[in-house]
Formats: C-alpha cells, structure tokens, sequence
C-alpha cells in the first residue's frame, strides 16, 4: 500500500466518524429535554464531529492551500461553537426555559 | 514578561512604559493574525495577499478595536503540551458520551447547575476556562459572574451526588491546566498555594 492509499482510507474513516458523531449530536438537540441540554449537544459531539470531517477532507485533499483554509475552518470551529452555545444557554436560562424537575441543584438560583 | 496588572493606577514611570510595550505588542500579534487569516482565507501567500491583508487587517484594527486584553503570564510548552493532549482526550471522552445518551433509547438526562469559584479571576483566564468548559465533559457555562471570579455551570447526565462534586473538580482542574500553560509565575504560585480548597458556597 502505498501512502497515498493509507491517507485515503483514514480519510474515509474519519470523514464516517464525524458524519456518525454529527448525527448523534442532532439527535441530542431534538431529543434532549431542555436548552442548556440540548446546548451540551451542538458543543462537544458536533465539534469533535466538524474536525473529524476537516481531517478526512486534508487526509484526501493534501493540498497546502486547501490545508490552510481547514487549519481556520477547525480554529473558529473551535472558538465559536463555545460562546454561541453558552449565549443560548444562558438565555434560556434568563428566560425560564428550562426542565426545574430535572435540575437536581441550581446553585444560580441562590445567588 | 509582566504585563500591566489589571485596572492599576498609573504607577511609576516603569510600569507605564512597560504597558504601551505590552499594547504595541499584542497589538502587532494581532494585526500579525489578520494579514494571516487573510492570506489562508484566500489560500496563497502572494504579495497581492500580504498587502490587501496589512490594508484590510488595518481597517479592522483602526474601525473594531478589541477592549485591552491584559496577558500578564507567559507561554510554556510543556503546559501548553499537557493541555493541549488532555483537552484532545476529554473532547473525545466528551463527544462520546452525550453522543451516547442521546441515541439511548427512553433515556432522559437530568442536570444540575453548580456554581465554581475560580482561583485566578482574571478576565483572560474566566475566558479560557470558560471556553474549554464547553467542550470538555459534561459541562456548559450558563453564567459568568465576571466581579465575583464565578463561573455558573452546566452539567448534563448527573446521576447522583458525587457527579456533582466530580464536574467542581473538573472545572478546576482545567483551570489549573490553563493556569499551568499561560499563567504568570505568580499565578502558578497562587495555584499551588491553594491546592484543595473547598467551595465555600
């Protein structure tokens, strides 16, 4: 097998793998009960999912140019997806929308 | 390097020379940033790319200057190395476990909202925290109480108490991660001087 052989199949596998967590992480936004949880879903498996995606497009692309550009596409990813979900997140607390008979404690409730 | 402290006095002449140098810099790190992400966005390095970068990067900086971030610590590797692997690892552990609960069948999570008193209350530090808390297990920050060096967290799947008491310490000790890649050395000592203390609230 040559390398260019490995670097497609690890591609291919990684680009499955993050297709598979994406979809985990949209059935948690639907499924979960309330939006902080559903907030839990769209940061972490959908993050990892999205890099997983960038790293088995360079795996096939290898390509400098398109390297940089998925270098920023990971970078934001990661710097975003954060401060988008705590904005909700916080909102939907702010604005009552959240399951009180889920909630064991509320510590921001008793400041 | 020592930065300026946060919201001093105008002090001895030292330190006020000190801070313009800590502004020039990591105003230049920035204006650097930009001509970079310019240059990635359009894929090439060319000199069209450098100067249309240094032009629009200019604009941003003059048009949309940032609030002055104060970074009083100082880089090092073998911390940023720590962080970076552990922070690999909890994503992954992270990802997988909600991306389980979500497809159990019938299964409803609850959750908790718990207050974490951080040791280091600078901005920077609150930010960092704040934004790997999002992406490591079990945690969402619904709150930042800025004054009061308080994070108001998250946290999906508590199952019974000692869950609860296992997300405090994991907040902290991703911020003794942080602190242990980016703090002052000041800051570490401050770190270390308070191993274990227990959350007063």
């Amino acid at each position: 097998m040559t390398p260019g052989v490995v670097a497609d199949w690890l591609g291919a596998v990684s680009l499955v793998a993050g297709a598979l967590l994406n979809l985990a992480a949209a059935i948690g936004v639907l499924r979960f009960p309330d939006a902080p949880s559903r907030m839990h879903a769209a940061t972490k498996p959908q993050v990892l999912g999205v890099l997983l995606l960038l790293l088995g497009v360079a795996l096939r692309l290898r390509s400098p140019s398109d390297l940089g550009m998925i270098l920023l596409v990971g970078v934001f990813q990661l710097a975003t997806a954060p401060v988008a979900a705590q904005m909700i997140g916080r909102a939907a607390y702010r604005s009552g929308r959240l399951e009180r008979q889920l909630l064991e404690t509320d510590e921001l409730a008793e400041r | 390097m020592t930065g300026p402290a946060a919201g001093a006095a105008p002090g001895p002449p030292d330190r006020g020379v000190r801070a313009r140098l800590g502004r020039w810099r990591d105003w230049l790190i920035a204006y650097g940033w930009l001509v970079l992400v310019w240059n990635l966005l359009w894929g090439e390095v060319s000199w069209g790319n450098l100067l249309g970068g240094l032009l629009v990067a200019g604009v941003v900086l003059v048009f949309f200057p940032l609030p002055p971030v104060t970074f009083g610590g100082r880089l090092r590797l073998r911390g940023l190395l720590v962080f970076g692997v552990r922070f690999v690892v909890e994503l992954v552990q992270a990802s997988l476990h909600v991306a389980r609960i979500a497809v159990q069948p019938g299964y409803v999570p609850r959750s908790a909202i718990v207050a974490v008193r951080l040791r280091i209350p600078t901005d920077l530090n609150l930010a960092l925290t704040a934004e790997a808390l999002s992406l490591v297990p079990g945690t969402l920050i619904v709150e930042v109480d800025r004054a009061g060096g308080r994070l108001y967290v998250h946290v999906l799947d508590v199952r019974r108490p000692a869950d609860l008491t296992a997300a405090r310490e994991q907040v902290r000790a991703l911020e003794r991660r942080i602190i242990a890649a980016v703090g002052s050395t000041a800051e570490v000592r401050r770190m270390r001087s308070e191993p274990a203390e227990k959350e007063s609230s």
